[in-house]
């Protein structure tokens, strides 16, 4: 009886993924976020932001070459490396010579490593890696490899344009550090240390800690210890649930000084800080929405709002990166030929809508581009978050940051 | 009040009775010639890794009902048992020198012994009472362990895991095991052997008292075993056989990370072996097959895949607690009385439009969800290979009554499928 | 001084909401023997009600509908899904049990999707009520303590004043008896399990606005409710409140205070190795109390299951 249901299950299953590997005239760049589980919201928000961007910048202007569209094939890898790496095979077996990828250091340390062995095994199928958001500045140090390119700035960089802007505020004095204890909070706070310490000797810090991931409930002891610490300013790498718990929770204790974070923005969280986060949480990024870089911009942030009104475009990077594999597709004058593409986009200068030159850097393939500060806020907001009436407005700006950031990445190229 | 956890005693966990040597061994043999044909009919990749991740999920269900289905122990923090298992193959694949004197195939007997080694410390403390108390240990110890791996880097890797790369072992017979495909018959063949073994064990005296323990742990003391030792034997070789599930991890992905670990690992496993029954010795394979499609192909379809799966979980529980093994182990009584074509005729009456009946439900769910979030304007979704417009009344209409009418019908025709099924039940009599 | 006075306050906040959700989790225990998997998404339903109600009829409404709503849902649960399940053992309950966990996620992401719910603090209470050296307490504290405190106090006198709480403290030794004696003890059940996923609900209710509304908050708290009742043992409601106190004060320090692994070891007359990159213990040695704050209940746990199996206060032994 067994062996009935396993055939028939077998049967099942390759119709389902053989039903659209028939070879179709278009470049077929795959997703692989998650769509279902605790990450869900902003992996479909990045979804949506994709197929956006290939519609709007590739297929409604003609698409590429001899008039090949790009298609954004959506693969749900619920945070999971397992996942990710089954998702990368069904991927790679219905043509896709494109994975893009950005949620979770850990699934992209797992699909890099994947992708070199792929490649290297498997020479008539390789594929590229587009990591849109994975920010652990292993990827393109000692983990590097010639098919991986970083199109957001890792976290050294983002840290590197905090502590500019830190630097130059005379009004503090010491400053606390916290972040979950894994990879990238720890990244975070070697790179403050280092950092605040070369560009203001002055400043102290007052606390440096890391609390588990994911498993806090209640932030209040944090909070007491970071009040009590007499800090003037919060470095938090923290996102998610942890993010919103912390930043509320440090505010709600009687914070009234700046919280720089790296995620505290999109995702209902913007909704959810509403009053109390304004004049206090700051985001560094790339990328600016408010106010509008360009025309270019408005018009393109309008037509996405006009589709999904209640979505946000809070990752302008994603339009950056379908920008560049188009461009370097068409220098490269074919889409099958990885090695071709991935020639055309080292090295590659392309200008944003978004306000800013974008190089990548043949070195490591990390994207050098201009860093951001800005405030949550609901004065001067246009495009706002989360259908809420806050958003963030841009302070600061560090043009072309860590342009010359040191990399111990020794790349092998074919 | 019984507090001892234990599942129907009076249902033994195996039914199947060795009638004679070939009857033994021809589900065996018929299970291995299968696993060897299959991807000559299915050659892409994603098909092979998907089995893959199928086999290794087997050989887990199965270790895992050696604790719950024979032995009636509930464990909430299996996952660590094979992902410390994994985590041990991955180290020995990055002991370069040691690695490349040894053949992969043998991997996975390190992690089945590391994960041995794990069971037995734990086991020593945690085996001491079931029902509640060991429940409550291994959930604790689970999240201690899964806590760990973001703390203790050296050995864990930390969030990104440790990662190897399986070629650098000696050739076996030439093959270094870069494709797919020599890896889908290094798990198959470890699949059938873990099974084999697992088989075996639930026919040697520990573990016949197993089962004895589970029933009734005074009684078994009474025969003269300490009820602690069977259990603590069952749970270390329970804990061998999640190890080699690892280590077969290790060897397809090579990588393993937290996620091998944490107790959402720990509760997936529960819900496949359930799932797939754990009063038959069969039941957690069908289980991990079905779980396996459910989260990797469904997942493909729809974004709702979870609700799919808790529901049908839920409805398990409630309408077949024996599981899909028990459901096809019902069919055994009308086959011998020689009746099962009774119900073939009720079966289409009545399951055919409960499942139209289902689908239309789950049509109008899809839809619901895409009317919900789907981008403005954009009111074209594709289901069934149909594409319609969500907003309007007509589809509406259509998946409603499509579902009405299937569930009605089925619930009209129900009564007369319970009769035909006690019908077929009972010995004698004609018709 | 002042740091360790503010600190108790704030255990104490965490510990009686965890209180709030144990209590009922241990009455239905003792009721039916059954670990209830799904009671900690109960309290996720009640903060996902009560935001919805907040929308319309503002926080109070809330508070007074929502665990209600949660309620009846909970005694729908155990009249049409446990009452079938209980028939098959005690394996298949908790797993039921587990399933309806999983499913209330998902049902629970299907209607109000993934994000964060701006559930918040009511306007009336959102000052600060005092403050000790520069750390503030917020008047919404207070009130969770005060609503917290009430329950148990009401809880207590039903229990054990009325004619009600008598007879349902029969029921739970003696169904049988207590059935011969014409009282109805299905209804009595499905009453606990309804008044117990209640309590959960005004603890998601109170708890929404402070430590956020979103489809993870179960998973979060889940299993440490679980904890907390097999640490004070099972059944027990002076073991519940014992251990949430417990777990709220322990967490709390573990995390106010920085206590260093490398400083206690070196107390007990270990000496830090030179080289810490090589040793694969390196870990162990920069370990601080903050990282471990929240798995220290199940080392609690484990110990006290090892050495008491019938937990602090439980009588029985399993």
């Amino acid at each position: 009886m067994k062996k009935f249901t396993k055939l028939g299950a077998v049967s099942a299953l390759s119709l389902i993924i053989g039903a659209s590997s028939a070879f179709a005239e278009t470049i077929k760049v795959a997703f692989i976020d998650p769509l279902s589980g605790p990450f869900a919201s902003t992996g479909a928000n990045g979804l949506k932001q994709f197929e956006f961007a290939a519609d709007y910048m590739v297929n409604d202007k003609g698409g590429l070459l001899d008039g090949a569209e790009i298609e954004i094939i959506a693969f749900d890898n619920k945070t999971s490396p397992k996942e990710s790496l089954i998702q990368l095979q069904v991927a790679i077996d219905q043509g896709a010579r494109y994975v893009t990828q950005g949620n979770g250091s850990a699934v992209a340390l797992a699909l890099t490593e994947a992708i070199d062995k792929h490649n290297r095994r498997n020479p008539d199928s390789r594929v590229l890696f587009l990591n849109y958001a994975a920010v652990d500045p292993a990827l393109t140090n000692e983990q590097c490899n010639f098919w991986h390119f970083r199109f957001d700035a890792n976290s050294d960089m983002k840290m590197d344009a905090l502590t500019d802007v830190i630097a130059a505020n005379e009004d503090v004095k010491k400053v606390y550090i916290i972040g979950q204890d894994y990879s990238f909070g720890k990244a975070v706070s070697d790179a403050a240390n280092s950092m605040l310490k070369a560009k203001r000797p002055d400043i102290e810090v007052v606390g440096d800690e890391l609390h588990p991931i994911g498993k806090v409930k209640d932030f209040t002891p944090y909070s007491r210890k970071i009040i009590a610490s007499g800090a003037d300013a919060v470095i938090s790498g923290n996102w998610g649930a942890d993010m919103l718990g912390l930043g509320k929770s440090v505010i709600e204790n009687g914070f009234t000084g700046p919280i720089y974070t790296y995620y505290a923005a999109g995702s209902g969280m913007t909704a959810a800080f509403g009053e109390t986060g304004k004049g206090i949480i700051r985001l560094v990024s790339e990328g600016v929405v408010n106010p509008s870089p360009s025309p270019e911009a408005t018009a393109y942030y309008d037509a996405f709002l006009a589709k999904y009104p209640d979505a946000n475009i809070d990752q302008t990077r994603i339009s950056n990166t379908i920008g560049m594999l188009a461009a370097a597709i068409t220098e490269a004058g074919t889409a099958d030929d990885v090695v071709a593409v991935a020639g055309a986009l080292e090295n590659m200068e392309y200008d944003s809508i978004w306000g800013s030159k974008l190089v990548m850097r043949p070195d490591d393939h990390q994207l050098i581009q201009n860093i951001n500060v800005s405030a949550h806020t609901n004065e001067g907001v246009k495009y706002t978050f989360d259908s809420s009436d806050y958003g963030v407005v841009k302070e600061s700006t560090v043009e072309m940051a860590s342009a010359d950031i040191a990399t111990s990445c020794k790349m092998k190229r074919p | 009040m019984n507090d001892q956890i234990t599942t129907d005693p009076s249902k033994p966990a195996q039914r199947m009775r060795a009638g004679s040597l070939t009857l033994t061994l021809a589900p065996w043999i018929i299970s291995a010639v299968f696993l060897a044909i299959l991807p000559q009919i299915f050659t892409n990749n994603s098909t092979l890794t998907i089995m893959n991740q199928m086999s290794i999920t087997i050989v887990f269900a199965l270790a895992y009902n050696m604790l719950l289905g024979q032995g009636g122990m509930l464990s909430f923090g299996h996952a660590v048992y094979a992902g410390v298992g994994g985590f041990a193959a991955m180290h020995i694949m990055n002991m370069s020198d040691f690695f490349a004197s040894i053949p992969l195939v043998v991997l996975p007997v390190f992690a089945g012994l590391f994960g041995m080694g794990l069971a037995m410390i734990v086991g020593s403390f945690s085996t001491r009472g079931a029902g509640t108390v060991f429940a409550m240990i291994s959930l604790g110890v689970g999240e201690l362990i899964a806590a760990c791996s973001v703390i203790i880097v050296a050995f864990f890797g930390g969030e990104g895991g440790v990662s190897g790369d399986r070629t650098y072992a000696q050739p076996f017979f030439g093959v270094e095991f870069l494709q797919q495909i020599e890896v889908y018959y290094l798990t198959a063949a470890w699949v059938i052997i873990s099974a084999a073994l697992m088989y075996l064990w639930s026919r040697t005296p520990v573990g016949r008292m197993a089962n004895a323990v589970r029933d009734n742990p005074e009684r078994a003391e009474f025969l003269g075993y300490s009820a602690r030792w069977v259990r603590f034997y069952s749970f270390v070789a329970s804990g061998f056989f999640a190890g080699v599930s690892g280590g077969l991890f290790a060897i397809n992905y090579e990588i393993l990370t937290e996620e091998n670990l944490n107790t959402a690992s720990s509760g997936v496993i529960l819900l496949v072996t359930f799932l797939g029954g754990v009063g038959y010795f069969f039941g957690p394979i069908i289980g991990a097959i079905v779980f396996t499609l459910l989260q990797t192909v469904l997942s493909l379809s729809t974004e709702l895949w979870a609700i799919y799966a808790g529901s049908l979980f839920l409805a398990t529980v409630m309408f077949f607690p024996g599981g899909f093994a028990g459901l096809i182990m019902m069919h055994v009584a009308p086959f011998k009385l020689g009746k099962l074509r009774l119900l073939i005729m009720p079966y289409i009456k009545t399951l055919i439009p409960a499942a139209i009946g289902i689908l239309g439900l789950a049509a109008l769910v899809e839809m619901t969800f895409h009317v919900r979030h789907a981008a403005a304007g954009d009111n074209e979704m594709t289901l069934f290979w149909t594409t319609f417009d969500s907003h309007s009344l007509i589809a509406w209409a259509i998946a409603g009554a499509v579902t009405l009418i299937g569930l009605g019908i089925a619930r009209v025709t129900a009564p007369s499928l319970k009769e035909a099924w006690d019908e077929a039940n009972t010995a004698g009599g004609a018709s | 001084m002042d740091l360790i006075l503010v600190n108790l306050i704030d255990g104490l906040v965490t510990g009686l909401l965890l209180f709030m959700l144990s209590a009922g989790l241990t009455l239905i225990f003792s009721m039916m023997g059954v670990l209830n998997f799904a009671h900690a998404s109960f309290y996720m339903l009640g903060a996902y009600f009560a935001y919805q109600i907040s929308i319309a009829l503002g926080f109070w409404m809330g508070l007074l509908i929502a665990p209600l709503i949660v309620g009846v849902l909970g005694a729908g649960v155990e009249r049409y899904g446990l009452r079938r399940v209980h028939q098959y053992g005690h394996v298949p309950e908790l797993i039921f049990t587990f399933g309806l966990a999983l499913l209330i996620e998902e049902m629970v992401q299907f209607v109000w999707g993934k994000n964060q719910m701006p559930y918040s603090v009511p306007e009336i209470l959102n000052f600060s009520a005092f403050a000790i050296s520069g750390n503030s307490i917020p008047a919404y504290k207070i009130f969770m303590i005060f609503i917290s405190i009430s329950i148990f106090i009401g809880l207590l006198y039903v229990l054990t004043k009325t004619r009600v709480g008598m007879i349902i403290q029969a029921a739970l030794s003696y169904p049988r008896t207590v059935e011969a004696l014409g009282h109805n003890v299905p209804l009595i059940f499905m009453g606990v399990f309804g008044v117990g996923t209640a309590l959960a609900g005004v603890a998601g209710v109170i708890a929404g606005p402070v430590l956020g509304t979103f489809p993870g908050m179960a998973f979060v708290l889940g299993s440490i409710v679980f904890v907390t009742i097999v640490i004070g043992g099972l059944g027990s409601l002076w073991g519940a409140l014992f251990a949430s106190l417990l777990i709220g004060w322990i967490t709390t320090f573990a995390k106010a205070y920085n206590v260093k692994m490398e400083s206690i070891l070196n107390a007990i007359g270990f000496t830090t190795p030179e080289n810490m990159d090589e040793s694969m213990l390196r870990d162990l040695w920069s370990l601080t109390s903050p990282q471990i704050a929240d798995i220290l209940p199940y080392i609690l746990m484990v110990l006290i299951l090892i050495f008491r199996p019938a937990g602090l206060f439980g009588k029985r032994t399993q």
